[in-house]
């Protein structure tokens, strides 16, 4: 059919057929292949990165022993998370025990756009004092040795340590927002101090963590009992 | 088959050894060819880094090569650039799950070069300009071999890279902590820097050893010649 015409030289055109089959044959080895090679890494990469988050949930909120993952749904309810995709609008986090079984916090993660990429951190928040009390960075693209000091930088950790995130009193959204201001320019509870020469990646990590508290937090606060007891 | 002569029998030993060498210094893919810049630059901030990316292309390249050069009768010329690429993008997805089962950290830190080896030119330049024409044992000794070139290409610019850009190497600190790093050696213009250096000290090296095979070595003070090329043997 679209065979081209016949060309006087020994160049022969291989049938329509012929391509198909071969293109057909070739695609089905490939995807056999990758088939059998995502059965057998399956299980491995889940448990890689449970074991992932795990960790930057111990980081934040170091007295923790078991960690155990739920999902904010959009109605208001708490569920286990399961295995498989969550349903849309779904907030994951993760609820935190120490030794003796305690309702230790939460954690969740938060992103915003850096000076390079997506900075995404983990925050733990405490019921107790109805603050954030770590932080750690769970990826960055960042310059190193400028915008990777939010790693490093004492003064700027020390700004997680009782940041206020209570709610307002209608539980709708928090009372202050999270707030990054101009090195030294600190003055309440609810604001980060920026790193002078990396403002642009301060500023990231203050607006992940403000945008995952104003949606999470309004959601899990009322619902905290439900989490107390250790599953 | 006829019947081999036994000198033809003898000389298939020193040249599997050749196509497997081939791609390690004599047609090294990043110094000699210049393939597969993207990764090059890219991923080499740390040796670590570098040795993974080579290694995994290493094994894109030699599955990809194998199964290329076994299905090389089957394949009509019309539909082979197409049936290279569903071959290598099956690789590459495999190595992908692969690096996600190992280790996640790996996997962040190489990012989305993983999946760009799909459109590494050394891999399908492989394919179409060796393994569609060779039997599959010596197709996939000689991607072998590119596939460690590239690796021991990525490598060196890689450890250059993190000893002066982060003054360690795979990890372990080498300076006490006074060292001030060179923070443009893990930015991207580092890559461009440490790999001119690279293409830089071979074409001397090259030039001298074509030098003092031409009989010109006088022009040359002769321990210099030894002294570079011994740097060559061991970077």
């Amino acid at each position: 059919m679209n065979a081209p015409a016949k060309s006087p030289a020994a160049f022969q055109a291989t049938s329509t057929f012929t391509l198909l089959r071969t293109l057909s044959v070739v695609s089905a080895i490939c995807g056999l292949i990758i088939v059998v090679s995502y059965m057998a890494t399956l299980d491995r990469a889940k448990a890689n990165r449970r074991l992932a988050a795990q960790r930057a949930v111990f980081k934040v909120l170091p007295d923790a022993v078991t960690v155990k993952d739920y999902l904010a749904l959009p109605n208001g309810d708490i569920v286990p998370a399961g295995g498989g995709d969550p349903p849309p609008g779904a907030l994951r986090f993760y609820s935190a025990y120490d030794a003796e079984g305690r309702f230790e916090g939460i954690a969740a993660e938060g992103a915003a756009k850096g000076y390079a990429d997506m900075v995404r951190v983990m925050f733990g928040y405490r019921e107790s004092c109805h603050c954030i009390v770590g932080i750690g960075v769970v990826s960055m693209r960042e310059t190193p040795g400028i915008g990777d000091r939010i790693l490093t930088d004492k003064a700027f950790l020390t700004n997680f340590k009782a940041l206020d995130v209570r709610l307002n009193d209608d539980l709708s959204a928090l009372a202050n927002e999270v707030k990054v201001v101009k090195h030294g320019a600190k003055t309440q509870a609810w604001q980060v101090d920026a790193i002078s020469g990396a403002t642009v990646t301060s500023r990231a990590v203050g607006k992940g963590v403000n945008d995952a508290a104003q949606l999470l937090l309004p959601r899990l606060v009322p619902k905290l009992d439900q989490l107390r007891e250790k599953p | 088959m006829s019947s081999p002569s036994p000198a033809a029998f003898s000389m298939a030993p020193p040249n599997q050894w050749e196509e497997f060498t081939e791609g390690m210094w004599r047609r090294n893919p990043v110094f000699v060819m210049v393939l597969g810049m993207c990764p090059t630059l890219a991923v080499t901030v740390s040796a670590i880094n570098s040795i993974s990316m080579g290694l995994a292309t290493t094994f894109v390249l030699a599955a990809s090569c194998f199964l290329v050069s076994l299905l090389r009768r089957l394949i009509p010329k019309e539909v082979r650039i197409a049936t290279y690429i569903v071959i290598i993008a099956t690789f590459v997805t495999v190595v992908d799950y692969a690096v996600q089962a190992i280790s996640l950290d790996l996997y962040e830190a190489l990012g989305a070069y993983i999946q760009l080896i799909v459109a590494n030119c050394l891999v399908l330049g492989r394919a179409e300009a060796h393994a569609a024409r060779a039997a599959p044992i010596p197709a996939t000794l000689n991607a072998i071999g590119m596939g460690l070139g590239f690796t021991l290409g990525l490598t060196m610019i890689g450890g250059v890279r993190e000893i002066l850009g982060a003054g360690a190497f795979f990890g372990v600190p080498l300076f006490g902590p006074g060292f001030q790093p060179w923070v443009v050696m893990v930015l991207p213009p580092g890559g461009f820097f440490v790999m001119a250096g690279w293409l830089l000290l071979f074409a001397i090296v090259r030039r001298r050893m074509a030098a003092r095979n031409a009989g010109a070595a006088s022009s040359v003070g002769s321990s210099a010649v030894a002294a570079s090329s011994g740097a060559c043997h061991g970077a």
